[in-house]
């Protein structure tokens, strides 16, 4: 048995209200690469913010043993200090800085406070050749893609004489080269010496990489096995990560299921910021009447993008594809298009897409269909008030009056809001992104049944959602997304959350 | 006045910064009432109005731009530009009012529809594009005359000295009606149209706005289009109040107009804000001026040590409200 570089125990972290790890428990071997794995939301990220000092000393409980030492960071200075360096999904790059100067951020190069760039660019360069990034050192980090920007930021990581590098979801953005290089890329420092943790949700990279797997799940440690030792395979590593009972917490639903509503064919869409990535790659749905339809897939699968693009091509660029309202086919050039043909889009990250925080729920829940309450540019605002009564009874929000400022509610009731406005707009199709997300559970069970209240009245409804067992408990028809592309069509009677993990995990082959 | 709920025990928290500029105002005649003699006088209130018309309407076209997040740097030169404009056309070839005033409105109006274009169509920040629309203005004021123009016009000297008398010995200036009048409908537009949904909603929130379906880049647009108009129509005023057209009329204002907004309660982020409080607002400046006049002794320039010391309380109001809010 080789000596352990990390060891935490018993780690316990309370926010407000919810107990996101309780009891966790990692050990990660010296020289090894050590994969976490579980659903969004487990606990993963949270786990190594604890670790690196995100969460300071004191804001958690528990034990960190780093090196064999008792180790009490109070913040991400002190965890550096120490020879861990976390690499963040989204990059901590300063963007019109250049790679060496951001290699080299807060910790430069200088002599008595004046900066000596020659050793600046010329060990830039030395680390740079260590990742393999061929470029110039004064080369903007804004001109490189983000694969290489990832090498930086390693880099960067080499620079501090890291122990123990922390990834987090480092292959989520990047296409197939890039990921493989980087695999490579860690496999070499493994062999350096130094230890990698590494959270992933595409497991075949993990069986691909990893000596060792932590599973978690609900905030706890589930299990920590030896990929070698244990023969682990990717459906090993999924039971482990759904293993969960599904108890009563979807109301009962019967769907009558009509026409078809809406469909898209070899939907594509490229991203805006590398527009060389296919975010979404030829996907095809179809919503029914009535029906409800699940969307599933990780983080960085797609599901989103694929929703707003949708939706008045509200993301990506180079969007193609054929959409069909009623089997008609229809051209969505803006949101005000898609209004006009009944779909609606309710965002994951409602405060900031959903509502303006700072206005009262009326104005918030006539805000996209004030067509109807307005003749001739006025708005008839007894009429915005009747109508706002009526949401704010007939989905229960809770609030004094219709006047109270949205900023104030809770998600839940902030949420109902959102979907009033919606469905004041009368649309046929609603896309609702996350509807739970955030949302204790009395609520979410109030806005599962206004769901399939909404399906009764025979609108089609998308739900995008990371919880499996929400969409097992609420859909008809569950389709996955894998890397932009669906790779599964699965109704409920068939659907498992082992076969969904399955086919959300499948990668290109 | 009809923003506050008679009879609910709390107000809400977006009338507040507006309650705070009335009683502030209150406090302040009061305190002038009780200090100077004559000063507690419909008329005293009656000529901030007459005093600062022009500012006022300036201040209201600053709202709707501050409103959606935005700002106008180029008022206070397009208030120049306007006067320059009027004057040297009704003394050069001795065009009538009746003609010029349309024209000058529409010269406003035009220069914010570009500046609102640039803002939108090139995603450009605010502060740049109307920082060079406000040195493209005052730059064509020179090209007009670099001296001050007087307007003779018949016409024109006789509307601007028409005395309009109300009960008592109490009396306006045309000039407070049609500011009085620009108030009003832009409350009006505010509140009850679709656009003024639009600019609360632009300002509180651009991407949700994007993802309601509302017009947002129209709005930008318009509201800086409105400014525009509003910068014109003050420039008018303006030389009603001076009969003069100047290069170096309004400088400064832009800044007048801003603090009058903030100091009205007005979030400088956008989204939260009523017409009221900048009226207040310009209130407030206006008997400043007035006490310090009273008072005498003290340089005119107090003026702005108290204006600065007003703006810094009410930033300070701004961030413990946004902050509270923002939960």
């Amino acid at each position: 048995m080789t000596e352990h570089i990390l060891r935490m125990s018993g780690i316990t972290k309370t926010f407000p209200g919810v107990k996101a790890l309780q009891d966790v428990n990692l050990s990660v071997r010296r020289g090894e690469i050590h994969a976490i794995c579980g659903e969004n939301g487990a606990g993963k990220s949270t786990l190594m913010k604890v670790l690196s000092g995100v969460y300071p000393h004191g804001d958690y409980e528990g034990e960190i043993y780093f090196e064999g030492k008792r180790c009490e960071f109070g913040g991400i200075r002190d965890s550096e200090h120490a020879g861990i360096v976390i690499i963040h999904q989204e990059l901590a790059l300063s963007p019109q800085l250049s790679i060496a100067e951001n290699i080299f951020l807060g910790n430069e190069r200088a002599k008595r406070g004046i900066i000596d760039w020659n050793r600046t660019n010329y060990e830039a360069g030395e680390l740079m050749k260590r990742v393999g990034l061929r470029e110039n050192p004064t080369t903007p980090i804004s001109d490189i893609g983000v694969g290489k920007q990832q090498l930086v930021e390693i880099a960067k990581a080499l620079s501090k004489e890291v122990k123990l590098l922390i990834l987090d979801e480092p292959t989520a953005a990047l296409n197939d080269d890039d990921s493989a290089h980087l695999l490579d890329l860690l496999r070499g420092l493994r062999d350096e010496g130094i230890t990698c943790v590494i959270i992933s949700h595409k497991l075949n990279e993990v069986t691909a990489i990893a000596d060792s797997v932590t599973i978690i799940r609900d905030g706890r440690t589930i299990e920590t096995l030896d990929m070698v030792t244990d023969h682990v395979t990717e459906d090993r590593i999924i039971a482990g990560m759904v293993g969960r009972a599904l108890d009563n917490r979807y109301p009962p639903h019967e769907s009558k299921i009509g026409e078809e509503a809406l469909r898209i064919e070899d939907w594509t869409v490229y991203s805006p910021s590398q527009p060389d990535r296919k975010v979404v790659d030829g996907a095809a749905l179809t919503l029914r009447r009535g029906e409800i339809v699940g969307l599933a897939g990780l983080m960085g699968a797609g599901r989103t993008e694929l929703a707003m693009s949708l939706f008045g091509r509200t993301y990506g660029v180079h969007i193609s594809g054929k959409v069909f309202k009623d089997g008609k086919p229809i051209e969505i050039r803006n949101v005000q298009d898609a209004i006009n043909h009944g779909i609606a889009y309710a965002s994951e990250d409602r405060k900031r897409y959903g509502l303006n925080l700072i206005q009262d729920i009326k104005t918030n829940i006539s805000a996209a269909g004030l067509k109807g309450l307005a003749r001739r540019g006025w708005v008839n605002d007894n009429e915005e008030y009747r109508v706002a009564e009526q949401f704010h009874k007939s989905m229960n929000i809770k609030a004094p009056s219709v006047n109270s400022v949205v900023g104030q509610l809770s998600g839940g009731n902030q949420q109902k809001v959102v979907l009033s406005k919606w469905i004041m707009t009368e649309p046929e199709v609603l896309i609702l992104d996350e509807p739970t997300r955030g949302i204790d559970v009395g609520a979410k069970y109030e806005i599962y049944t206004i769901i399939n209240r909404l399906a009764d009245e025979g609108k089609a409804i998308l739900v995008i959602s990371s919880e499996l067992p929400e969409l097992l408990g609420l859909c008809d028809r569950i389709y996955t997304l894998s890397e932009g592309r669906i790779t599964g069509e699965v109704s409920r009677q068939e659907a498992t959350q082992e076969s969904l993990m399955r086919l959300m995990t499948k990668g290109q082959e | 006045m009809t923003t506050l709920t008679v009879g609910r025990a709390s107000v809400p928290a977006k009338y507040l910064p507006v309650l705070v500029t009335g009683c502030l105002f209150v406090a302040m005649f009061v305190a002038g009432g009780i200090r100077y003699e004559g000063f507690a006088s419909g008329q005293v209130i009656l000529n901030v109005f007459i005093d600062n018309a022009f500012l006022l309407v300036v201040a209201v076209g600053m709202t709707f731009v501050i409103l959606t997040g935005g700002i106008d740097l180029s008022v206070g030169s397009v208030v120049a530009l306007s006067t320059m404009i009027a004057a040297s056309l009704m003394e050069g070839p001795g065009w009538p009012p009746y003609l010029v005033v349309p024209l000058v409105l529409a010269i406003g109006s035009g220069l914010g529809l570009v500046m609102g274009y640039i803002v939108h169509a090139f995603d450009i920040q605010p502060f740049i594009v109307t920082l060079a629309g406000m040195f493209l203005a005052r730059g064509l004021c020179y090209t007009i005359g670099t001296d001050s123009i007087p307007i003779q016009d018949p016409t024109f000297t006789a509307f601007a000295q028409t005395r309009i008398d109300l009960f008592g010995d109490l009396w306006i200036s045309p000039s407070v009606v049609i500011a009085v009048v620009v108030v009003l409908v832009a409350v009006y537009v505010l509140h009850y149209t679709r656009f003024g949904r639009s600019v609360y909603a632009t300002g509180g929130s651009e991407q949700s706005a994007l993802l309601m379906g509302l017009p947002v880049g129209r709005t930008k647009i318009t509201v800086y289009t409105v400014s525009g108009f509003c910068s014109a129509l003050g420039g008018v005023l303006l030389s009603f109040y001076m009969l003069s057209g100047y290069g170096l009329h309004a400088v400064g204002m832009e800044l007048d107009a801003i603090a009058a907004v903030v100091i009205g309660g007005t979030l400088l982020t956008g989204g939260s804000g009523f017409l009221l409080g900048t009226v207040l607002g310009v209130l407030v400046l206006g008997l400043i001026q007035t006490i310090i006049s009273f008072e005498g002794t003290l340089s005119s320039w107090w003026t702005k040590i108290f204006i600065g010391m007003l703006l810094f309380v009410f930033i300070l109001l701004q961030r413990l409200f946004s902050a509270r809010s923002r939960r």
